[in-house]
């Protein structure tokens, strides 16, 4: 059973929509307790990094220990971010940490601004600096619909890669750990592909 | 490189497209699920319901309109038309929107957006503008078109993004249902003064047309409705045309 996290940020019948189309049994549990009986959790997540701030210390040990333990986390967009360590959209609030780093705005320092419109919303493309199980059946460039105005950096667990004016992680993994800047609910057939990869995986 | 947006416009009332369809193999023409299908077979980017029927019980037909696109495909979908309040706009998102598109309401409440913007975030709030050249600008239409506001087009999207919106859609009231072309002075005047992307609308009748709004216009997305209804030219021929322009499409 897979556990989709609903802290409040953002609609998730899209998501709920997405993993029902590629077979996967989920539930929605409404206290961390919950997860230790769930082989896999998705956090998604669209808005303020403010929002993360529902997850506490209660849920960030559930989630911590059940990977511990060996269950999948999945992050999307927000979830994704709040990955790494924290974001300058909610300087002072921590993210879970799994990978180093923080995220920042598109347009903010140390970027400059730019011709690019912030937010940073449409059909981009997508680098694998290597192979990955996420990614895994994609071709270089494959196109997929983002919608977010901060970016997590580029870092050695980059599962794919993204440019719009700076370069930054569109998708991270590590071990059982992943996430994706993107909305693979949204993305057509490539995204459903992700989605499945991971699903299989885990 | 993030691609310009192809935006298809079912335009429905009482739960059937209205502009109509000529496409071979449907069904029902008229159904805006299956219009949806076909257009996400194409390559579409992305879809935009235009639901201009008002009733309570045109409300509950739109939830299933809605749920059933929603069903079909698995791409951003908008709704607009008859958005009115923040119960309209969380209905739409419950029954399967991204989006919501305000017009006639942002200008008559403006704090409704950001209201909606931080409920959902500023990316699931579209302002819709409608726009007609008169006394030397361009100025901003409610109801559909019927009601001058004398407001200026320009200065509305300016507002209406410090408010919160995540992108204007802009129709130019001169250029819609004519074909003769968007209006790219218009598009390039709000696209050049927002921070946010700009959809832009109203008269499109060839590929040119788009591959002109992407440039001169500076549009970020364009949005049509009969020609994909109604020509024998699809969208991936229309994406085609635009990669040979140099411009970049997801295909």
């Amino acid at each position: 059973m897979i556990a989709l996290v609903d802290y409040g940020a953002g609609n998730l019948t899209s998501v709920r929509k997405a993993l029902s189309a590629i077979g996967a049994d989920y539930c929605t549990p409404t206290a961390p307790a919950a997860l230790e009986s769930m082989s896999a959790i998705v956090v998604p997540g669209v808005g303020h990094f403010e929002a993360t701030r529902v997850l506490d210390q209660h849920w960030r040990a559930a989630i911590r220990s059940a990977v511990e333990r060996g269950a999948a986390l999945f992050g999307i967009c927000l979830g994704m971010q709040w990955l790494f360590e924290g974001s300058d959209e909610a300087p002072g609030l921590a993210g879970l940490g799994v990978f180093r780093g923080s995220c920042v705005h598109l347009a903010g320092p140390p970027h400059g601004t730019g011709p690019f419109k912030v937010p940073h919303v449409g059909w981009n493309s997508l680098r694998f600096p290597g192979l990955s199980m996420s990614m895994s059946g994609l071709a270089q460039d494959t196109q997929v619909y983002f919608t977010h105005s901060y970016v997590a950096p580029v870092v050695p667990e980059s599962a794919a890669v993204t440019t719009y004016g700076v370069e930054f992680s569109a998708a991270v993994e590590q071990g059982r750990v992943a996430g994706v800047q993107f909305h693979p609910e949204k993305s057509g057939d490539a995204g459903l592909r992700i989605l499945k990869n991971w699903l299989d995986a885990v | 490189m993030l691609s310009k947006r192809i935006i298809a416009c079912l335009d429905v009332r009482d739960g059937k497209v209205v502009k109509g369809t000529n496409f071979e193999g449907l069904r029902d023409a008229g159904d805006p699920a299956e219009l949806a299908a076909r257009y996400n077979r194409d390559g579409i980017d992305e879809i935009v319901i235009l639901d201009v029927t008002a009733t309570l019980e045109a409300r509950q037909a739109r939830a299933h309109t809605i749920h059933a696109v929603a069903r079909e495909i698995f791409l951003p979908l908008c709704v607009g038309g008859g958005i009115r309040t923040e119960a309209d706009a969380a209905a739409a998102i419950e029954a399967g929107a991204d989006k919501v598109s305000l017009n006639t309401a942002a200008l008559h409440d403006p704090s409704l957006i950001t209201r909606l913007a931080a409920r959902y975030g500023s990316q699931a709030v579209i302002v819709a503008i409608d726009a007609k050249r008169q006394n030397g600008r361009f100025e901003v239409y409610a109801r559909s078109g019927t009601d001058h506001t004398t407001r200026d087009a320009v200065e509305w999207a300016r507002e209406a993004t410090g408010r919160g919106a995540g992108e204007i859609l802009l129709t130019s009231i001169d250029r819609d249902g004519t074909r003769s072309g968007f209006d790219c002075e218009l598009t390039a005047a709000v696209s050049n003064s927002v921070p946010i992307p700009v959809i832009a609308s109203g008269g499109a009748g060839t590929f040119e047309h788009f591959s002109e709004v992407f440039t001169a216009g500076q549009a970020d997305a364009a949005l049509a409705a009969s020609i994909f209804h109604f020509n024998e030219k699809s969208v991936s021929e229309l994406k085609y045309h635009l990669r040979s322009r140099d411009i970049a499409v997801r295909l």
